[in-house]
């Protein structure tokens, strides 16, 4: 009897898992892929699917998807008409929107100017907490709904004429205002996604509904997957494909052996473990576009031992950029000597001019010259791949500027930038950008500025300061780039920063699509991928 | 027997209690600034830190801000609501579908470390020093030996994508055929040590005057095997599966990783990376509860196993 019991204390684990098993299988056996008609594309888990929400590569990914822009970027990155019939100002102050007619929500809700002026001032009323609530502050009324408990709901630059037009009067004038008009945080949301005026339904963000060539099909499956389907009433270009799987994985690596297979359509970035074996690995697979990152090291302009701009000139011209992107980066970043991307109207080559050359002899005489640091820390994130780079970068400036060089890992990105936030000695630090629109003003501004969101480094001059804002307010396009032009030959004197390199899109496809293109915030054309036949 | 269990299930609710606090403590005391670490590499706006800081009471800070929150917390758990991730999504769902997935992948672990760690080790511990003996030890050194973040990466690798055997990844709803690979990868380990153990306690109990005597009574080989020396050395090998099976919840991290399984070890991995305290916590409280549920199972067991010890 006693034999019977074990018997039963060692069966219960097996027909636990036999039965589970038989629960597990009788599922469509989404992992396999073989047989759905869909194409798969891989993210990481979307932090939030609301469009004011959203500022990563993941969410904004699938939003593309479901959501149709006011204006799109050609191939010259200028901003082109898409959800709006025209975007017009006389004096860059006041502008006037007019929407195509003829689009539709998912839910069958015509798309008028209050879905976007009842978004807008949802993304920028501080208490809901969005994430891209700072890309409204160039609107008139901004401040109104900022603090604790904000004086207004709406901002007053928003204004309703009809049903398809309606203005925006910005505090100041901003010529590059239409090539903003692009980005995520300026989708329209319907009256379904609002519980009342000014509160979003908690449901919405599980299976939004937008105006754009695709639509949810089901809700967000979290760590799992999200399927859109193709809206057939949207009246812009129709996609090729019928359905799409956004399949989400923890790791790239993952994903990376999935791509090999042939069980994922497309992976955006291949991880930086296996860029030197990818080529091979994928044959024509892996491929290659122009993308807009750029990757630099910053200086504490406050440390007095990098206060001299000499000192600054002098380490940059100790970097062998060409030798580093070659052996770490096997080509798939390019050098970089400018301050902003090649990708951008108004980009010129080697504006850092003689600082970004390598010459390590002139570069020991200046660096002796001017006094600089006998030791050179690098810190950086120990968490996302810049170990490499970093060591060869410490040897560079070891054997060519004759100093002691050490690179220091912060557990975290945010780490690191708490350090330099409370002024704590970290030396050097790897900073990068990638652009929130292809404007000249969206690098200059952001780093640079005195008060710039993510001028870490506590670089500050009023002539340049002048200089970015008289290009923001210009009357015409060229008049802004000479303006911004201008700054940026600032910047080549001072050297704040070091640019290090340019980035590129790398990505992988299955043999099942053609024609997968990238654009330059890395995402995946979803009109244009179509399967293999 | 049914007063020691309760006396066991009282003590469990002290001990979870404990480990929860220690847990806490640890967590929150390590933690850097979560609100930046969620925003990941971008500046967080002062409009969403006011936001955050406000909805989990990260203001209060200090030995008294920790007592406040950490009541909180426990105030909501005892409510059955383990709270919201940093990112807002509430951590029951979270685990109720991460669930599901590592228990089938821990168990289908823990099947193969019965299946073929027992009986293997059975197999060597009757004849000791042959060839299968040899071979077993040498391949159970060998496993034991590579890291799983060494083996899981070779054996998708060359099982998933050279040879096309399994599917590479088996994904958020998987196949029992999807999740053998990474199933075996996760059991090889227990197979390893399960063998081990059970061939030393076989081996040794071979040499046990009570096999002499049921050898010189006459009983067939395979009745004294498998009633008297299996029987009696399983006890070590029980001590350690149970354990073990707690041990299959939380560390699959990596397996769960490499074959992008969404389950626990997956999410609380994620929750460590990004600073995200609340979904640490709620996890490891209720992978506190897996370890003191099978730690009282592998006691009850004994008694199964083995009449001469007996619980008042």
């Amino acid at each position: 009897m006693r034999v019977r019991r074990l018997a039963a204390w060692t069966a219960l684990p097996l027909a636990v898992t036999l039965g589970l098993a038989a629960c597990g299988s009788g599922g469509d056996g989404g992992s396999g892929g073989s047989g759905s008609s869909a194409v798969s594309i891989q993210i990481a888990e979307p932090k939030h699917l609301v469009p004011t929400n959203t500022t990563e590569t993941s969410g904004a990914q699938v939003l593309t998807g479901l959501f149709s822009p006011l204006v799109d970027y050609d191939a010259q990155n200028k901003p082109y008409e898409v959800a709006a019939q025209s975007v017009t100002s006389s004096d860059n102050k006041v502008w006037t929107i007019k929407l195509k007619d003829g689009f539709t929500f998912h839910n069958g809700e015509k798309v008028t100017s209050e879905d976007y002026i009842n978004a807008w001032n949802y993304g920028a009323y501080a208490p809901n907490g969005q994430d891209s609530n700072y890309f409204f502050e160039k609107i008139a009324g901004y401040t109104d709904l900022q603090g604790k408990a904000p004086k207004a709901k709406e901002m007053s630059g928003l204004k309703k004429v009809d049903d398809l037009t309606f203005t925006v009067t910005l505090s100041d004038p901003y010529i590059d205002f239409k090539t903003v008009l692009g980005y995520t945080a300026f989708y329209p949301m319907p009256d379904a996604a609002f519980s009342a005026p000014g509160v979003l339904k908690d449901s919405y963000e599980q299976a939004p509904i937008g105006q754009g060539p695709f639509k949810m099909k089901g809700t967000w499956q979290h760590d799992s997957k999200i399927d859109v389907e193709r809206y057939d009433a949207y009246p812009g270009e129709k996609p090729k494909v019928k359905n799409i799987e956004f399949r989400i994985y923890q790791q790239l690596t993952a994903a990376y052996a999935d791509v090999l297979a042939d069980n994922l359509d497309v992976l955006p970035t291949i991880p930086s473990e296996s860029l030197s074996t990818a080529p091979s690995d994928l044959g024509d697979r892996y491929k290659t576009s122009p993308m807009s990152s750029f990757q630099f090291l910053a200086f504490p302009t406050f440390d007095k031992d990098y206060s001299n701009p000499d000192v600054r000139k002098a380490i940059s011209m100790a970097i062998d950029r060409e030798e580093i992107t070659k052996s770490v980066f096997k080509d798939s970043q390019q050098p970089a000597r400018s301050f902003v991307s090649p990708v951008l109207p108004g980009y010129r080559e080697n504006t850092a001019g003689k600082a970004g050359e390598f010459n390590p002899t002139e570069a020991k005489k200046l660096y002796q010259a001017a006094g600089g640091p006998s030791k050179i820390v690098i810190s950086y994130n120990g968490d996302g791949g810049h170990k490499d780079w970093v060591d060869a970068t410490v040897n560079q400036l070891k054997a060519n500027l004759g100093v002691d060089a050490v690179g220091s890992a912060e557990p975290k990105f945010a780490d690191l930038l708490t350090k330099v936030e409370k002024k704590q000695p970290v030396g050097m630090f790897r900073m990068a950008w990638v652009m929130d629109y292809p404007t000249m003003e969206d690098y200059l501004g952001p780093l640079y500025t005195t008060n710039g969101s993510s001028n870490y480094y506590g670089y500050s001059n009023p002539d340049f300061d002048r200089l970015v804002k008289e290009g923001s307010a210009a009357k015409t396009q060229d008049e802004a780039i000479a303006k911004y032009q201008q700054a940026e030959d600032i910047l080549a004197k001072d050297m704040p920063v070091i640019p290090l390199r340019f980035g590129e899109n790398v990505f992988g496809t299955s043999s099942k699509v053609k024609n997968v293109q990238m654009d330059l915030f890395q995402r995946v054309n979803l009109v244009k991928i179509e399967a293999a036949s | 027997m049914f007063r020691y269990i309760l006396r066991r299930l009282l003590q469990m609710v002290l001990a979870f209690f404990g480990t929860t606090l220690i847990v806490y403590a640890l967590t929150f005391a390590g933690q850097g600034d979560p609100i930046q670490a969620l925003a990941g590499e971008r500046p967080v706006t002062p409009a969403q830190r006011a936001y955050l800081t406000e909805k989990y009471h990260l203001d209060a800070t200090g030995v008294g801000g920790f007592f406040y929150r950490y009541f909180d917390y426990v105030k909501n758990l005892l409510q059955g609501n383990l709270g919201e991730s940093l990112t807002g999504r509430n951590i029951g769902d979270i685990l109720q579908q991460a669930w599901p997935v590592t228990v089938q992948l821990a168990l289908i672990a823990l099947a193969v470390a019965i299946i073929f760690g027992v009986s293997a080790g059975v197999i060597a511990g009757i004849r000791r020093a042959s060839i299968f003996d040899n071979s077993t030890l040498v391949l159970t050194l060998l496993v034991l030996g590579i890291p799983t973040i060494v083996l899981a990466p070779l054996a998708q690798y060359f099982l998933g994508v050279k040879w096309q055997l399994f599917p590479p990844t088996a994904g958020s709803d998987p196949t029992f055929y999807a999740l053998l690979l990474p199933g075996i990868v996760l059991g090889s380990l227990s197979l390893a040590t399960a063998l081990r153990l059970t061939r030393a306690s076989v081996a040794e109990n071979l040499r046990a005057d009570y096999v002499r005597t049921a050898r010189s009574k006459g009983l067939v080989k395979r009745r004294i095997v498998v009633v008297h020396v299996l029987r009696n050395s399983l006890i070590p090998v029980v001590t350690f599966l149970g354990v073990e099976l707690g041990n299959l919840m939380s560390g699959a991290i990596i397996t769960e990783g490499v074959f992008n399984i969404p389950g626990v070890g997956f999410n609380l991995f994620r929750g460590i990376r990004t600073e995200d305290g609340p979904l640490v916590v709620g996890i490891v409280s209720v992978l506190v509860v897996v370890y003191l549920v099978s730690n009282l199972v592998v006691d009850v067991l004994y008694a199964v196993l083995d009449p001469r010890i007996r619980y008042e």
